[in-house]
């Protein structure tokens, strides 16, 4: 079978608590920030990069489907999908 | 009349021959040993543990691969069918990301693992896990984990409260979980997830015996049924 180069598209999924949802890693990062002497530093929220390569004829339907079966829990987290 | 049980293994998983110990101890029957892998469950299970541990290496979120594993699908349906589920610390995990049970367990909110005996207050002594505790008693059980903080929104949280789904709650509550809940039953009652350990506590060299009513109720009550 001839090899066929597949077109492709990079997707980043960024996933991220919901706002009210406490973050504690959030919250640690930004006592260490204080720790290192940067003043202004108002709140910080931790969050997860999920970078997808996939087929260029995936449709948004079926990127939805998986941030929502798997890549993000939808009781305390919101994502967005964002195509580089 | 055996006493058909089953512990579910995920790679990973660390607590599951514990688990399977304090069942045989109590009940006097070896449970099965089923593999994430597998498909379909052993016929005609009794009981279904989901262990502790670290499935999967806690990617993505704690609980979420195992919760798409083959064998949770099988543990679904048999849930549905009404077999008695029990899912301890990671299996609690396992269990929230499967949709068996409402909410999520996060990060504690203080950061750290924790790894102690906790007392606990049983909320509601009359569901099958619990049918061998009173309603309102204190007793001590280990926790260990680093994502055991209980989150749900206010409405379910409402809802469950109002229906006597908190099973148990944390006397002291160790990791900021929402309304001090360590054990939330589901809607049909068959299905619990705890953080903490009762395996860990159904031998006098435990430290403490106070885990072994739950494994004798759930015995108790299949057998009167």
């Amino acid at each position: 079978m001839p090899i066929r180069e597949r077109p492709a598209m990079k997707v980043n999924v960024h996933v991220s608590l919901k706002p009210g949802v406490l973050d504690p890693q959030g919250r640690a990062i930004h006592h260490a920030l204080e720790g290192l002497g940067f003043a202004g530093v108002n709140d910080v929220r931790a969050g997860r990069l999920i970078a997808l390569d996939v087929a260029d004829d995936t449709s948004d339907a079926q990127l939805d489907e998986m941030c929502r079966k798997l890549l993000a829990n939808m009781v305390i987290e919101n994502y967005t999908i964002e195509k580089a | 009349m055996g006493f058909s049980a089953g512990v579910i293994t995920f790679p990973g998983s660390n607590c599951d021959r514990d688990m399977a110990v304090a069942i045989e101890t109590i009940t006097g029957h070896a449970p099965a040993r089923i593999w994430h892998g597998d498909a379909t469950l052993p016929d005609g299970l009794d009981f279904i543990a989901v262990p502790g541990g670290f499935s999967y290496g806690d990617y993505l979120r704690s609980g979420a691969m195992a919760a798409r594993s083959p064998i949770m699908r099988a543990v679904a349906d048999a849930a549905g069918r009404g077999v008695p589920v029990l899912g301890v610390c990671n299996g609690f995990q396992v269990l929230t990301e499967t949709g068996l049970l409402p909410g999520a367990l996060m990060r504690n909110a203080g950061i750290s693992f924790i790894c102690r005996e906790v007392p606990l207050i049983v909320e509601n002594g009359t569901s099958l896990f619990t049918a061998r505790y009173e309603t309102g008693a204190r007793i001590t059980i280990p926790v260990a984990h680093h994502d055991g903080n209980y989150f749900a929104d206010d409405d379910t949280l409402d809802r469950i409260e109002g229906d006597g789904r908190v099973a148990f709650r944390y006397a002291e509550n160790c990791n900021g979980s929402a309304r001090d809940i360590a054990g939330v039953l589901n809607a049909g009652g068959n299905v619990l997830g705890m953080m903490p350990h009762p395996e860990r506590s159904v031998d006098p060299v435990h430290g403490g015996t106070d885990g072994r009513a739950l494994f004798e109720g759930v015995m108790e009550g299949l057998s009167v049924a």
